[in-house]
């Protein structure tokens, strides 16, 4: 059996929809284990979200839960009761990391504050993750993933090249800035476990999702600090290139290096118009870029997507394609890769999930179990592993507890 | 005290993926040895970079954004002295990362196993737009066309509106995932004694950022496409026009008692009791016409405003906030996100400040990045133990260039 990066790593989640739960999803893929904590009853909010196996709402078939928490044990625990705080510090007791991401404040009214916790555990590690982190005036504000994604940055410059912004500035993807805030926290956990491995202690990590997106555009945000560059969508974009039309829907590609702008015209046959001086050198194409693109557009809507794609690139010229889920999917080189693993679980039957950007040569990343059914391993955590009597769960599972 | 002490990473990289990765890594304490060339500077420091970004200084700035707190020695990797010293270099490293094109590193005499011989227990990543194997493991990627690639390009825009493209947050997210894998990696070494190498590929770390997007796919067989800033469910959910020259605000309602709130706030104009509006289903098959009528109170008001009035009432609200406005908002003020280095060429520089607050091991920015080749007399004098005489034939010989 191939060995796991994350080892005997013990996580435990309180945490719902994508952010938190992408965080532990990376650490679980890669062995830890991670115990996810959900309200007894409804579950993590988005179970109740789609996209659904086969349209069909139902709390075990929430495509985005189903693709947010492979690998986790699943157990269901009210920490709001005396009875399930009981039961939270007993499992924190056995934990290296805790991940939360309830609003500031919300676990200090529980009780359950890093202070707290750490008397029970001196060496936990406690990740904090909220739109605005722990301090500072905006530090209670209500955040979807909108609000969040508009609050770090980079949507105020999307779409970008446009050339008025009479239109709202964009979100990217779904939710896009959850899965970075999730990341950014699983870095700082990371960084943090290697640390107490040589000191011995934990502690409190405070992830700002606000900042976890500002990060993803650090080149623009000092932009206006130290050259007076306030940037906005109308100025954004590439010179020339980029998104452009062809036979069958859209091309995209980007020179960089002089050379490739000179394999790119190579490409195109030679055209007369390519030997103009003012396309000579990079300031010359970068002033007429609009030109350029409607003298490339001219060519590129007698060649399909794929063709530019793939000749293009053997050309050497940094073509690309809009690529759907379906390409992807169906995408050899993909295919090739692995990116797609298949997980059997109990409601869906066998289904397609991206895996992982990163192939580890001795601790590569394993399916164990797909996500959790609610409370799945509530048995295996409660009875065999803290010790409850069977009697007992199902009274607390009468009262709410679990 | 920082988290990753000791730790010593030897970079490869150029231009933003790659040094996004280390620079993570140096925020956190790791010593990273940038290794550069003249014979293949990084982008930034080209003369085209002033051209694109618009002045030397600005092509410095984002240089220094990104390789804050590293050094610089410059190696000849195509001379076989300088390879021979990055070999002594990653002798007393823990970590070597690149981002060159699949293969390079092998066709230089720097690949894993060779490396491995030199130090056992060395962690290498190789990050490539498309990753070391398969048929497209030599194509040319950067943020722009990876944004297409890994799908994110084709969900992102106005509803039947074209496609649009990414920037550079497309490769700085690439990089922010290899940073992870690398700490995992020397988690795993810290308890086993045990390197390894690790293949990563640019384009699918993005494509994981749209997980349900492709599961919609592989469940369902639905391609999904463009949609502004539309929600499966919330409704209203989009950007509104405030006073002033482009200016948005984004507001999110995802109940009946936000929806109320908002209701409150706006002061319960007759409109909102229409039966168009009266449930959250509703309110979402009428977003359009609900969107216009909420811009028509929005545009009267400072965006910063419409924040406060909403929050106040328990509704999700944001500004749409410019880089200026981050920049000299009071939340960010308060959480220091922006700090200050002294770059020895451009004077005082603004960079971001590391986006994680450990209250046992302070991540933080150490200095400016680095001149080109500034660190070469103290990593090849001092910690390789060159002597003396030995650098400047070195540099004379276009090794150390």
């Amino acid at each position: 059996m191939p060995k796991k990066a994350l080892e005997g790593v013990k996580v435990l989640e309180l945490c719902q929809m994508v952010a938190g739960p992408y965080c532990t999803k990376l650490l679980a893929d890669l062995g830890a284990e991670v115990v996810k904590i959900e309200r007894p009853g409804r579950g993590d909010a988005a179970r109740s979200l789609p996209p659904f196996f086969h349209d069909m709402p139902d709390p075990e078939a929430s495509g985005l839960f189903l693709y947010l928490n492979t690998n986790k044990l699943g157990i269901t625990l009210n920490v709001t009761t005396a009875t399930g705080k009981g039961i939270f510090q007993e499992l924190v007791k056995e934990t290296d990391v805790l991940v939360e991401d309830n609003p500031p404040q919300w676990m200090t009214k529980q009780g359950l504050d890093y202070e707290r916790l750490r008397e029970i555990n001196p060496r936990i590690i406690m990740a904090s993750i909220t739109p605005f982190g722990q301090t500072g005036p905006y530090r209670d504000y209500k955040a979807y993933p909108l609000n969040v994604f508009q609050s770090g940055g980079e949507g105020y410059l999307t779409p970008g090249g446009v050339e008025n912004v009479d239109r709202p500035p964009l979100k990217v993807g779904g939710f896009l800035g959850e899965y970075d805030s999730g990341l950014s926290a699983a870095i700082a956990i990371l960084a943090a476990l290697y640390w107490r491995r040589k000191s011995g202690g934990g502690q409190r990590i405070d992830i700002s999702k606000q900042e976890s997106l500002m990060a993803l555009n650090r080149l623009d945000m000092v932009r206006s600090a130290n050259e007076g560059e306030v940037i906005t969508r109308a100025k954004q974009g590439v010179p020339y290139g980029g998104v452009l039309p062809c036979k069958d829907g859209y091309t995209v590609f980007i020179t960089w290096e002089s050379v490739q702008w000179d394999r790119l015209v190579a490409f195109m046959g030679d055209p007369e118009w390519a030997n103009d001086d003012m396309f000579g050198d990079y300031t010359g194409r970068y002033k007429h870029g609009e030109l350029i693109n409607a003298l490339l557009t001219e060519w590129l809507v007698n060649h399909t997507q794929e063709e530019l794609y793939h000749k293009g690139q053997a050309a050497g010229v940094p073509f690309a394609m809009v690529y759907t889920s379906k390409d992807l999917v169906d995408s050899e080189h993909l295919k090739e890769r692995g990116f797609f693993v298949e997980i059997d679980h109990p409601k869906t039957g066998k289904v397609k999930y991206p895996s992982s950007p990163y192939r580890f040569s001795e601790t590569p990343c394993q399916v164990m179990r797909p996500s959790p059914l609610l409370g799945e391993h509530n048995e295996e955590i409660f009875a065999r592993r803290l010790g409850h009597r069977q009697e007992e769960l199902s009274k607390l599972g009468a009262a709410g507890v679990i | 005290m920082d988290s990753l002490s000791g730790v010593r990473i030897i970079d490869f990289t150029r231009y933003a993926a790659g040094p996004q990765i280390t620079l993570l890594l140096a925020f956190m304490g790791a010593e990273v040895i940038k290794v550069e060339s003249m014979v293949n500077i990084d982008h930034f420091r080209r003369e085209e970079a002033a051209v694109v970004f618009g002045s030397a200084r600005a092509a410095a700035d984002c240089f220094n954004s990104l390789n804050a707190s590293k050094m610089s020695v410059t190696l000849n990797l195509t001379t076989a002295g300088g390879v021979e010293l990055a070999k002594r270099l990653v002798h007393l490293s823990d970590v070597v990362v690149d981002n060159f094109r699949a293969g390079i590193m092998d066709k230089l005499g720097l690949g894993y196993p060779i490396l491995r011989e030199i130090k056992p227990d060395i962690i290498m990543l190789s990050a490539s737009s498309h990753g070391s194997t398969g048929p497209e493991s030599r194509y040319i990627a950067y943020a722009v066309t990876m944004g297409a690639l890994s799908g994110l390009s084709q969900v992102t825009g106005y509803a039947g509106g074209p496609p649009v493209i990414m920037r550079s947050s497309a490769d700085l997210r690439p990089g922010t995932a290899a940073a992870f894998a690398i700490l995992a990696a020397l988690n795993y070494r810290q308890e086993t004694g045990e390197g390894q190498f690790i293949d990563f590929s640019a384009r699918e770390a993005l494509s994981c950022g749209i997980g349900e997007i492709i599961m919609d796919y592989t469940m369902n067989g639905r391609v999904r496409s463009r949609n502004g800033n539309r929600d499966d469910i919330m409704a209203p959910h989009n950007c509104y026009r405030c006073k002033g020259d482009d200016k948005w605000v984004s507001i999110a309602i995802s109940n009946d008692e936000e929806w109320a709130a908002l209701c409150q706030a706006m002061g319960n104009p007759a409109w909102t009791k229409e039966e168009r509006f009266g449930d959250q289903f509703s309110r979402w098959r009428h977003q359009d016409e609900l969107d216009e009528l909420i811009k028509a109170w929005t545009i009267n008001y400072d965006h910063y405003q419409v924040m406060e009035m909403l929050q106040r009432v328990g509704v999700a609200a944001a500004p749409s906030f410019s880089n200026e406005e981050l920049f000299n908002d009071p939340h960010c003020r308060e959480r220091e996100c922006f700090t200050s280095v002294q770059h020895p060429e451009e004077g005082e520089l603004y960079v971001l400040a590391p986006a994680w607050k450990f209250s046992a091991t302070p991540a933080r920015v150490t200095g400016p990045a680095p001149l080109l080749g500034e660190h070469n007399e103290y990593v090849f004098g001092e910690l390789l133990g060159l002597p003396e005489e030995e650098i400047p034939k070195l540099v004379a010989e276009k090794i150390l260039y």
